[in-house]
C-alpha cells in the first residue's frame, strides 16, 4: 500500500504552516498522521503537499491556565494521558485517551489531528464536549475559539474553515464537586467506539447540580451533546434510579449509525446502557 | 525530494527520499533492515513497530520524512552486541514466537511497555500489546515472555 | 534410542534469527535487477470484461511489461483432488486462469499484471489502466446458489453445483433409526467463512537464469515441492528439473499457503519474459480478497437418541461453499476431511451426510487450520450440548454414555467407524474426566448459580473431539481422488566428521521443526543437538517432499527421518563389526556407540562416520558413505483427540462475551517437545475461539467483502484471551515409529464449539432457551438472543 506521490514540508511555526496552506489549497496538514497516512495508503486521500506541524514547539505543551488546562494541538495522546494536571482534573480525558488506538498510536497521534479529522467514532470529541472544552483555531483571517459543542458538525466535518488549523484545546476549570468519566463499547476489530459516552457530573450534598453527557460512535453525524439526559438529572438525587431513568432517554432523536457490528436498535440500546454506566461512574456509584 | 537525517541503531544516515516513502519502506528497502515487517495496510497489526525517539511507533503509518532528525531503534539494534535484550531472552525462553513474523514488532512494543512500567500485571501486559496481532501463539507465551523479561517468572524455574 | 532430548522442552534453535530481526521471509529477499509486480483486480464479484486499455500505463516511464489474459489466460491452476458426483460423474472443474480475460468471478479476481522498476510505479501504472466491465448479479450463499434462477458463476456449471456427495450408512437405514428415536435434536446453523490471516502476506519472486535455463521461485508456501510439481506439470509445462522452488522463512500458513496460487506462476512467467527477477507481495487488503478462505458450511443436522440417552442416528444435509474457483485441497475439505469425522468419539450406529459443494462469486475456499474436521466437530459437539439441554441431562454424562470404549490399537483392534475411517487408538473417557477435574465441575455449577443471583451470567461449554491427521496413506487417498501421494521424504546425511545434515520435505512456518526433528535425530544417534542441522524448504537441496499441513510433519516427515536413521545405524553396525571383528548381529548401538554386545569394545559414531568416508579398513561389498534417503508412506491416519472446556461470562446488558477460562486436555500421542506442542495448542485455541466470538468474512448483496481489513475483521488480540489451562494424556500412535499423532490443528478443532456451547449454557441458565446463535457471537447477536 503506497500513497500517491506527494510533497512534504515541515513547518517551523504556526504562521508558516498557515501561509503554506494558503499557497497550496490542495495541501493537507500532517501532525501524527495516524488518520491521514492510512487513508493516503488506501488512496482515499491524495493531497499534493503535506505540511508537517508535529514538531512546531509552540503547538506541543500542556499548561494549567485559570484553573483549567490548555493543550497544544500537537500534543500526543500519550502526552495527555500521562500529564498529572489532566489526571487530577479530568477523568474523562484520561479514560478516553487510554482507549484510543493502542500504545503505538497514542505515542504519535495528536489531539489536534484527531479532532480536526473528526471521525464519527473517535474518543476525544465526546470527552471534549462533556467537559465543555473549546477549540482554538488559527487561519489567514486570524484566530478564533470555538466551543466543542459547535466544533463537531458531522461526519468527518468540523467548524474549521479553509486554511485554518487547530492550535489549542482549552479545558475549563472543573467545578467543585464535579467528576468526569468516559465509558466505551469498542468495535472489536478497529477498537473505535461503537458507543463512547463521556459524562461530567457535579454533585452538591447528594444532589446533582450539573450533568453533561456526550456520545461518540452513536451517530453517523459524529459526537454530540445529549442535553436531555443531562437536564433530566439536574436537581435530582445522585442515585442509580434517577440515573437509569435519565439514561433511558439517551440518544433520543439522534441520527443513528449502523454497521455490521451494531444495528441502529442495538446502538441505541448500548447508548442507554453506557449512559447509565458513565453517569454511575461520574456519580461515584 | 526531502532530505532526511536519522540515527538508526546508533548510526547516522542521510538520504534523499520521496515524500510518499513510508518509514517502514525506508528501513526495509533503503537501509536493508528487514527485521521490521509489514503485516497490514491499516496500522492495525503492529508488525512494523520500531522505537522513534525511545517510544514504540508503527512505522507503516509514518512517512520517512516525518522521522527526519529522529533517533530510531529497530529489532536489529535492540541487543547490546552479542548480549540479547531481556525481552529477546524472554521470547526464546518462554516460546513466545512461532513463525516469527510478528515477533520483532511484538518485542519492540513490549520494550516500550516495560520501559514505562517495569513490573506490569498480566492484564497490563495484555492491554499494552493490544496493538500487535499474533496469529500463532494465542498470546499465552508472549505474556509469559514479557513476564520473564520483567523478572516475574524466576521463582518458578 | 536415548532420551536426552526427546520429551524435553528444548528451547527452539530457530528463534535466534527471529528475535534479532534476521529471519528471511520472501519479501526480505532482493535480487539484483529486480522488478516489482502489481496486480490489477476486479472490483466486482461478477462481471464481463468488455475491454481492457493498458496503453497509457504501458507508456509510463519505468513500466517494464504488462500482462493480460490474452497473453496468459490459457494457463490455469489445478485442483489437487477429484471428487465425483453421487452418480459417478466427475466433478465440474472449470478453469482458473492466471489472468481473466472474459468474466471475473469474485472481487479480487486478477485481470492485469503490471511489472515495473518499482512498487510505486507499478501501482501508479495500474491506476492508469482502464477496464470496461458489464456488471452481472452475484451470488455468495452456497445454499441459495443452487436455487433455480441463481446467477451462474461458470456458465457451463448447472445450478453452480461442483458435485454432490454422500458418506455413511445408507440413507434409508439412518431414516429408520431416526424414526425410532425417543428424542431428536435438530440444529440448523452456519459454520461461517473465515479468513486465515497468516501474519506474513503472501510474497513471491520469480527468477530466470538464461545461462543455465533455470527458473527459481521464492514463495511463502507450506509446500515448495508440491508447488513445483503443480506449476511444472499442470500449469506452465516447465521441465521440473529446470525449476527450483524455495520456501524460505514463512510467516504462518494455517492452510492458506498450501494452495498453488496463480501469482506464483505469473511471476515465473514474467521473469522469463522480462529476463529480470519479478517480486510480488500482496497487501493485506489483497489477502482478504485472494488468500483462500476457510469453512463456510450451511447445515441442517439431526441427532436421534433412544430413551436411555444413547445416540441412535445422525442425519445431515450440508451445502459447502467452494468459492469461485477450486483451490488445491478445495474439494477434499468438505468431503474426505469432514464427512469421515462425523463418528466423533461416539458409538453412533447410523450416520448419513448429504453434501452439496457449490460455486459462488466469492474467494476460493481451501484448508484452514483443521480443514473439514473443525466443521465436523462443531456439528457434533453443538448437537451434544444442545441435546443435553433439551433432554435435561448433564452434557458430560451424555458424552460418557456414548463414548467409544478405550482401545490401544495394539492388543485391541482399531475402531472401525461408519464413515470409512479406522481409529488407531483412544481413551476418550480419560480426557473428559481429567478436564472435569481441572474445571472443578461441581464447584462451577454452584458458582454459576451464585453468579446468576448477583446478576452475572456464567456458562460452561464442552467439546470432546477427534481428528484424523498425519496425512496420509497414499493408496487410501488415491482411491478417494487425491491426485498426489501423501508420503514424506527424509534424508539423513552423516558428514565425515560425524556432523549430520537432515533434509526433510516437511516445511516449517512456525512449527519448530529445526528443533523437534533435531531432538529426534540427536537422541537416535546419541550425538549433541548442535551436531544436527535440519534443512527444509528448498527443492534443490531437499530431494522431494509434500510439505506441512494436516498435522503431518512429525507423524509422516519424522517417520521418514526415522527410517533413514535406521538405515544409518544398520550400515554403521556393519562398518563397526568389520573394524571390531565380529558379526553385525553382535553389535548394539546405544548412546552414540557401536558396542560388541557383552564387551567393552566399542567405536563411537564419529569413528564410524569417518570410516565410511575414509574406507581404508572397510567391509567388502559395502559402499562407502553414510547418507540415506527414505520415503515414508503412513499406513493409516493418526487420530488425536481431546476435551476442551470453555467458561464464559456474558454481560446481560450488552451481550458482550468474555472467555474467563479455557481448559484443554489433548491426547496427541507421544510428545517430543512439550513446550512446542503446548504452543501449537495455544495458537489453535486462539483461532478456534476467534471463530466462535470474533471472526467471519461478511459479504454484501453485491459480493463485496464488507470487513476486508483489520479495521473491520476482528481477530483475537492479547486482551481478548485468558491464560490457557492445559494438560495432556498420552495414548501412543500404534502405527508410526515415534508414536506421535500430530498437534497442529487440535486446538482449533476442539475449541470453537466449546465456546459457543458455553454461551448457550449461560443463556439457558437465565431462561433464554435459544438453540443457536450465528457465529461469530458478536455482542449484538448474543444480546438479540436474550431479547427473545
Amino acid at each position: 500500500m503506497i500513497p500517491q506521490a506527494v510533497d512534504y514540508k515541515r513547518a517551523g511555526s504556526v504562521s508558516e504552516a498557515i501561509s503554506l496552506l494558503a499557497e497550496n489549497p490542495d495541501a493537507k496538514i500532517l501532525a501524527g498522521g495516524h488518520s491521514l497516512i492510512p487513508a493516503m495508503k488506501l488512496r482515499l486521500n491524495s493531497p499534493s503537499l503535506l505540511i508537517d506541524i508535529a514538531r512546531i514547539p509552540e503547538l506541543r505543551y500542556i499548561e494549567v491556565r485559570d484553573g483549567g488546562v490548555a493543550i497544544g494541538a500537537a500534543s500526543t495522546h500519550h502526552d495527555i494521558i500521562s500529564n498529572a494536571d489532566i489526571q487530577s482534573r479530568y477523568g474523562a480525558m484520561i479514560e478516553a485517551g487510554e482507549l484510543i488506538g493502542d500504545t503505538q498510536v497514542r505515542n504519535v497521534g495528536t489531539l489536534g489531528g484527531s479532532i480536526a479529522h473528526a471521525d464519527p467514532s473517535a474518543d476525544w470529541p465526546a470527552a471534549l464536549i462533556a467537559l465543555n472544552a473549546s477549540i482554538k483555531v488559527e487561519g489567514p483571517n486570524g484566530a478564533r475559539e470555538i466551543p466543542a459543542t459547535e466544533f463537531f458538525l458531522g461526519f468527518f466535518y468540523t467548524a474549521l474553515e479553509e486554511g485554518e488549523i487547530v492550535t489549542e484545546v482549552v479545558l475549563p476549570a472543573p467545578a467543585a464537586g464535579s467528576r468526569s468519566v468516559y465509558r466505551k463499547f469498542m468495535q472489536p476489530a478497529s477498537r473505535f467506539a461503537i458507543v463512547g459516552c463521556a459524562a461530567s457530573v457535579t454533585i452538591d450534598g447528594g444532589t446533582i447540580t450539573d450533568a453533561t453527557v456526550a456520545f461518540t460512535g452513536v451517530s453517523a453525524d459524529g459526537a454530540f451533546l445529549d442535553e436531555a439526559v443531562g437536564a433530566a438529572l439536574v436537581g435530582k438525587a445522585a442515585s442509580l434510579e434517577t440515573i437509569e431513568a435519565a439514561a433511558n432517554a439517551a440518544a433520543e432523536g439522534a441520527e443513528l449509525n449502523e454497521d455490521h457490528y451494531a444495528s441502529k436498535t442495538y446502538r441505541k440500546h448500548l447508548a442507554k446502557v453506557y449512559a447509565k454506566r458513565a453517569l454511575a461512574g461520574a456519580c461515584g456509584l | 525530494m526531502p532530505k532526511i537525517t536519522v540515527t538508526v541503531n546508533g548510526t547516522q544516515r542521510t538520504h534523499d527520499v520521496e515524500g510518499r516513502l513510508l518509514l517502514v519502506h525506508y528501513l526495509r528497502d533503503v537501509l536493508g533492515l528487514t527485521g521490521t515487517h509489514v503485516g497490514c495496510d491499516t496500522s492495525s497489526c503492529g508488525a512494523c513497530t520500531i522505537h522513534l525517539d525511545g517510544h514504540a511507533v508503527k512505522s507503516c503509518s509514518m512517512l520517512a520524512a516525518q522521522a527526519d532528525g529522529a533517533t530510531i531503534t529497530t529489532i536489529e539494534g535492540l541487543a547490546s552486541g552479542d548480549e540479547l535484550h531481556p525481552l529477546q531472552v524472554g521470547f526464546k525462553e518462554e516460546h513466545g514466537l512461532q513463525c516469527g513474523f510478528c515477533t520483532p514488532g511484538m518485542i519492540m512494543c513490549a520494550a516500550d511497555l516495560l520501559n514505562r512500567n517495569p513490573n506490569p500485571t498480566e492484564q497490563e501486559i495484555r492491554e499494552g500489546l493490544e496493538g500487535n496481532i499474533c496469529r500463532c501463539t494465542g498470546y499465552h507465551n508472549i505474556v509469559r515472555a514479557v513476564q520473564h523479561a520483567a523478572g516475574q517468572l524466576t521463582e518458578e524455574v | 534410542m536415548s532420551n536426552k532430548f526427546i520429551g524435553k522442552s528444548v528451547k527452539r534453535i530457530e528463534d535466534k534469527r527471529f528475535i534479532t530481526g534476521k529471519g528471511r521471509y520472501t519479501d526480505d529477499i532482493n535480487l539484483p535487477g529486480m522488478t516489482h509486480a502489481y496486480i490489477l483486480r476486479s472490483p466486482y464479484a461478477h462481471a464481463r470484461i468488455k475491454s481492457i486499455d493498458t496503453s497509457a500505463a504501458a507508456a509510463m516511464e519505468g513500466v517494464v511489461t504488462i500482462m493480460t489474459g490474452d497473453e496468459v489466460g490459457h494457463y490455469g491452476v489445478p485442483c489437487g483432488w477429484q471428487v465425483n458426483f453421487k452418480n459417478g460423474d466427475i466433478m465440474k472443474e472449470p478453469p482458473h486462469p492466471l489472468l481473466v480475460k472474459d468474466k471475473v468471478r469474485h472481487v479480487g479476481d486478477a485481470v492485469v499484471m503490471v511489472v515495473a522498476e518499482s512498487r510505486e510505479i507499478a501501482q501508479d501504472a495500474a491506476e492508469a489502466i482502464i477496464i470496461d466491465y458489464e456488471v452481472l448479479p452475484a451470488i455468495t450463499d452456497a445454499s441459495k446458489a443452487v436455487e433455480a434462477g441463481a446467477p451462474l458463476v461458470h456458465d457451463d456449471v448447472p445450478n453452480n453445483v461442483c458435485f454432490d456427495w454422500e458418506i455413511g450408512n445408507p440413507k434409508a437405514e439412518v431414516d429408520e433409526a431416526m424414526a425410532s428415536a425417543a428424542h431428536i435434536t435438530t440444529l440448523e446453523f452456519v459454520n461461517q467463512r473465515v479468513s486465515p490471516n497468516a501474519m506474513e502476506p503472501r510474497s513471491y519472486i520469480g527468477h530466470y537464469d538464461g545461462v543455465y535455463d533455470k527458473y527459481t521461485l521464492y514463495t511463502s508456501t507450506q509446500n515448495p515441492h508440491l508447488i513445483r510439481l503443480l506449476m511444472c506439470a499442470f500449469v506452465l509445462g516447465l521441465p521440473e528439473h529446470k525449476v527450483r522452488v524455495v520456501g524460505p522463512d514463512v510467516g504462518g500458513g494455517f492452510g492458506s499457503k498450501i494452495y498453488h496460487y496463480t501469482e506464483e506462476a505469473l511471476v515465473t512467467l514474467a521473469a522469463k519474459k522480462t529476463g529480470r527477477p519479478v517480486k510480488w507481495t500482496e497487501t493485506r487488503s489483497e489477502a482478504f480478497l485472494t488468500d483462500a478462505h476457510g469453512r463456510d458450511h450451511v447445515t441442517k443436522a439431526e441427532m436421534g437418541f433412544d430413551g436411555d440417552g444413547k445416540i441412535v442416528g445422525l442425519r445431515i444435509k450440508t451445502f459447502a461453499n467452494l468459492g469461485a474457483y477450486l483451490s488445491t485441497f478445495s474439494t477434499a475439505v468438505p468431503t474426505y476431511l469432514h464427512g469421515t469425522l462425523l463418528q466423533g468419539l461416539y458409538t453412533t450406529p447410523k450416520i448419513h451426510l448429504d453434501m452439496t459443494c457449490v460455486f459462488t462469486n466469492t474467494t476460493a475456499v481451501d484448508a484452514y487450520r483443521g480443514a473439514g474436521r473443525p466443521e465436523a466437530t462443531y456439528l457434533l459437539e453443538r448437537l451434544l450440548d444442545l441435546s443435553a439441554l433439551e433432554m435435561g441431562v448433564d452434557p458430560t454424562e451424555l458424552r460418557l454414555k456414548n463414548f467409544i470404549p478405550a482401545f490401544d490399537g495394539v492388543t485391541q483392534p482399531g475402531y472401525q467407524t461408519n464413515v470409512a475411517l479406522q481409529y488407531d487408538s483412544g481413551n476418550y473417557h480419560g480426557v473428559l474426566h481429567r478436564g472435569l477435574e481441572m474445571l472443578g465441575y461441581e464447584d462451577f455449577r454452584k458458582a454459576q448459580k451464585e453468579a446468576a443471583a448477583s446478576g452475572k451470567l456464567l456458562g460452561v461449554g464442552f467439546s470432546t473431539y477427534i481428528e484424523a491427521c498425519g496425512i496420509a496413506p497414499s493408496a487410501v487417498v488415491g482411491s478417494l481422488g487425491a491426485r498426489a501421494g501423501l508420503y514424506e521424504v527424509g534424508q539423513v546425511r552423516v558428514q565425515p566428521t560425524g556432523k549430520v545434515s537432515v533434509f526433510t520435505g516437511a516445511h516449517s512456518h512456525g512449527q519448530g521443526h529445526e528443533t523437534t526433528f533435531a531432538q529426534v535425530v540427536a537422541d537416535r544417534l546419541g550425538i549433541p543437538m548442535e551436531d544436527v542441522d535440519i534443512i527444509h524448504g528448498d527443492s534443490d537441496t531437499v530431494a522431494f517432499g509434500m510439505g506441512t499441513y494436516g498435522s503431518r510433519s512429525l507423524a509422516v516427515g519424522g517417520s521418514a527421518i526415522m527410517k533413514s536413521l535406521d538405515k544409518i545405524i544398520e550400515k554403521g553396525a556393519k562398518i563397526a563389526a568389520h573394524k571390531l571383528e565380529c558379526s553385525p548381529d553382535d553389535i548394539e548401538f546405544t548412546d552414540g556407540k557401536f558396542t560388541v554386545k557383552g564387551t567393552d569394545k566399542s567405536l563411537g559414531f564419529g569413528d564410524i562416520a569417518l570410516t565410511a568416508y575414509v574406507p581404508h579398513v572397510y567391509p567388502a561389498n559395502l559402499e562407502p558413505g553414510l547418507d540415506f534417503s527414505s520415503f515414508y508412506d503412513p499406513t493409516n491416519f493418526t487420530y488425536p483427540f481431546g476435551c476442551h472446556i470453555a467458561v464464559v461470562e456474558v454481560d446481560k446488558e450488552t451481550g458482550a462475551t468474555k472467555v474467563k477460562r479455557f481448559i484443554a486436555v489433548d491426547d496427541v500421542g507421544n510428545v517430543i517437545n512439550p513446550m512446542i506442542v503446548d504452543g501449537q495448542i495455544h495458537g489453535g485455541l486462539a483461532q478456534g475461539i476467534g471463530q466462535a466470538l470474533l471472526e467471519g468474512v461478511e459479504f454484501d448483496g453485491n459480493g463485496q467483502i464488507i470487513n476486508g481489513s483489520y479495521m473491520d475483521y476482528a481477530m483475537p488480540r492479547a486482551d481478548d484471551l485468558p491464560m490457557f489451562e492445559l494438560d495432556r494424556q498420552v495414548t501412543p500412535c500404534p502405527h508410526n515409529p515415534l508414536g506421535v499423532k500430530g498437534a497442529g490443528e487440535a486446538g482449533c478443532i476442539g475449541s470453537t464449539p466449546a465456546v459457543v456451547n458455553a454461551v448457550i449454557d449461560a443463556l439457558w441458565s437465565a431462561g433464554h432457551q435459544v438453540k443457536d446463535i450465528r457465529m461469530p457471537l458478536t455482542s449484538e447477536r448474543v444480546w438479540s438472543a436474550m431479547q427473545s
